[in-house]
């Protein structure tokens, strides 16, 4: 991304400076921000269709809340890089520390360098792609999304992770609770070629191929399988009973429990 | 939330500049720790000598007394100089003797530091305004470490800020909270460390001052640390002739480490280093947890 557009040196206007001016923006246009040294919050809560390009390292929280726009950084970011991203994209050339993309409901997080601990905790919904490594505990309870990583994962990944995907092409340092090796079918191969791709030059010579999927085993949806059959079963019987005038019996409960447990079968069968 | 920060002059070329150094990180850090602040700088030292960095807070006391007193436990020339309400003795006599001694005989002091090559200042108040009573600025040396505390685990006090040193030419600077240290002090006091605060940080630098007294290098003292230390932790370690880093297996307290030839700085944030000479060219890196990451002079 080449740019000119407007220069913010933040060694001479505040963060809140910069970040009133991408609110003001409208679509189209650019902005380049020179000397963050670490600043926290830079290009944050943009929502406008506009192009920031940050040359030098950020601190924590840049390009928080992200809509529609573009951020480029040109150094490292530390923790919570675009976090709670909702759409557009952010791209960092170097390392992100802890929590990158945190809790994103939707668009693109590409990471060139390593991400430390929790990269895409709780994730609703955001693309993230990282170029190398990823810290422990990653994918923390990810509900949505996918998380794209090019090398090795650290200890627990995907622990408690509901319906969010994971691609290790490296060594997973170890699984968290409730999170499985998965079939890589050809939806997931398509969904990773597109990821990498969109990842633009950090990708490069990364092959869908070469990835392994991961996600949930959907053990700790309730409290076990069990406790649902029962509390279900009885709510059913609870119903039949009201609406019959009065059959409540464990006749009625095992009825409702082998219906239950049909559906249950069915549902797995779809998302497994 | 805490902010720390550590500066270890690999080359001659920044030892003259090392206290200015430090004042500029350590203000950049006055957000995550403004109620107090302190700092310890490592310098050559006088072969054989022993500095002792006393606190007298809210107290004139008349040091000239107190260092004759000394001498006649000591056997030995000691000599003091008053820095606001810290006094910095030094003598040829045995260190170790004369910090007990002085916790025992002044009334209202706390020995800070006691060692070779380090002196310790802090105080209760905005980073800046400590950095600048004790003229941190005007320091040379070989490392210094540097603390802004927002204090969660015990009260807003001088006695309560960082760095914390217990053992000889041993300090530490901690963000985050470990919560077996109770235990672990009246364990430690067992084995004949003493104690003069309540605070956890004390008990993880009396920790490794009691490793380091029985043999232990300080990678080691911080290998026993991680299966004995329970809590969280990002910690900078100063030793006579190094540096050392640990973060607890969580690591959720925040830390990152540069290094160039000629200096490593670490920081809970990459602001404080971004100020440094040669800053845009270092090699940048988060520390990983759980991992001992150690510099020496000597190397």
């Amino acid at each position: 991304m080449s740019m000119s557009g407007r220069i913010f040196d933040l060694a001479e206007v505040s963060g809140r400076e910069l970040n009133q001016a991408l609110h003001d923006a409208a679509g189209g246009e650019s902005f380049e921000v020179v000397n963050p040294r670490g600043a926290h919050a830079v290009a944050c809560g943009i929502t406008a269709d506009i192009d920031v390009v940050v040359r030098g390292s950020v601190g924590y929280y840049c390009a928080g809340m992200h809509q529609q726009g573009r951020v480029r950084v040109e150094g490292n970011a530390s923790t919570g890089l675009a976090e709670n991203i909702m759409s557009g994209e952010v791209y960092i050339t170097g390392n992100a520390t802890m929590s990158a993309g945190a809790t994103g409901c939707g668009g693109l997080l590409v990471v060139g360098g390593n991400s430390g601990a929790r990269c895409g905790i709780s994730m609703k919904g955001v693309d993230i792609v990282v170029g190398g490594n990823v810290g422990h505990m990653s994918a923390f309870m990810a509900q949505a999304g996918n998380l794209v990583v090019c090398g090795d994962a650290a200890a627990d990944l995907g622990d408690s992770i509901y319906e969010a995907q994971i691609f290790v092409r490296g060594d997973v340092e170890s699984l968290g609770a409730d999170c499985v090796e998965k079939e890589m079918r050809r939806e997931h191969l398509d969904t990773v070629s597109r990821l990498l791709g969109a990842a633009g030059p950090i990708a490069r010579g990364v092959f869908a191929e070469d990835f392994r999927r991961y996600g949930s085993a959907r053990r700790f949806y309730n409290f076990t399988i069990d406790d649902v059959d029962a509390l279900a079963a009885e709510a059913r019987a609870e119903r039949w009973n009201a609406s019959s005038g009065g059959v409540y019996g464990a006749e009625a409960v095992a009825e409702a429990q082998r219906e239950r447990r049909a559906e249950l079968a069915e549902f797995l069968d779809d998302e497994q | 939330m805490c902010g720390i920060v550590g500066l270890f002059c690999k080359t001659e070329t920044h030892r003259h500049e090392l206290g200015r150094l430090t004042e500029v990180m350590l203000a950049e850090m006055g957000d995550r720790g403004p109620d107090s602040a302190g700092f310890a700088v490592y310098d050559a030292g006088v072969p054989g000598h022993t500095r002792i960095t006393v606190l007298a807070e809210g107290r004139e006391v008349d040091w000239g007394p107190v260092a004759a007193a000394l001498e006649g436990t000591l056997g030995a020339e000691v000599t003091v100089a008053a820095v606001h309400d810290h006094a910095v003795f030094s003598t040829d006599g045995d260190g170790r003797i004369a910090r007990q001694w002085i916790i025992d005989n002044v009334a209202g002091a706390t020995v800070l530091a006691q060692g070779n090559k380090i002196e310790m200042f802090k105080a209760v108040g905005y980073p800046d305004l400590v950095a600048e009573r004790y003229d941190l600025a005007s320091r040379t040396g070989t490392h210094a470490l540097a603390h802004t505390r927002m204090a969660t685990e015990s009260a807003v006090t001088t006695n309560g800020s960082h760095p914390f040193s217990t053992g000889s030419d041993t300090c530490l600077v901690h963000n985050g909270s470990l919560s077996n240290h109770n235990r672990l002090r009246r364990q430690l006091e067992d084995q004949g460390e003493s104690f003069q605060t309540e605070n956890d940080s004390e008990v993880a630098a009396g920790y490794l001052a009691w490793r380091m007294r029985s043999g232990d290098s300080i990678s080691e003292a911080l290998e026993g640390a991680l299966g004995d230390l329970d809590g969280f932790y990002t910690f900078a370690i100063g030793v006579a002739d190094g540096f050392a880093i640990l973060r607890d297996p969580i690591a959720c307290k925040p830390a990152v480490v540069a290094e160039t030839d000629d200096w490593v700085a670490m920081s809970s944030e990459y602001r404080a280093i971004a100020r440094l000479p040669g800053a845009l060219d270092a090699e940048v890196w988060e520390p990983e947890p759980a991992r001992i990451y150690t510099w020496s002079l000597a190397a």
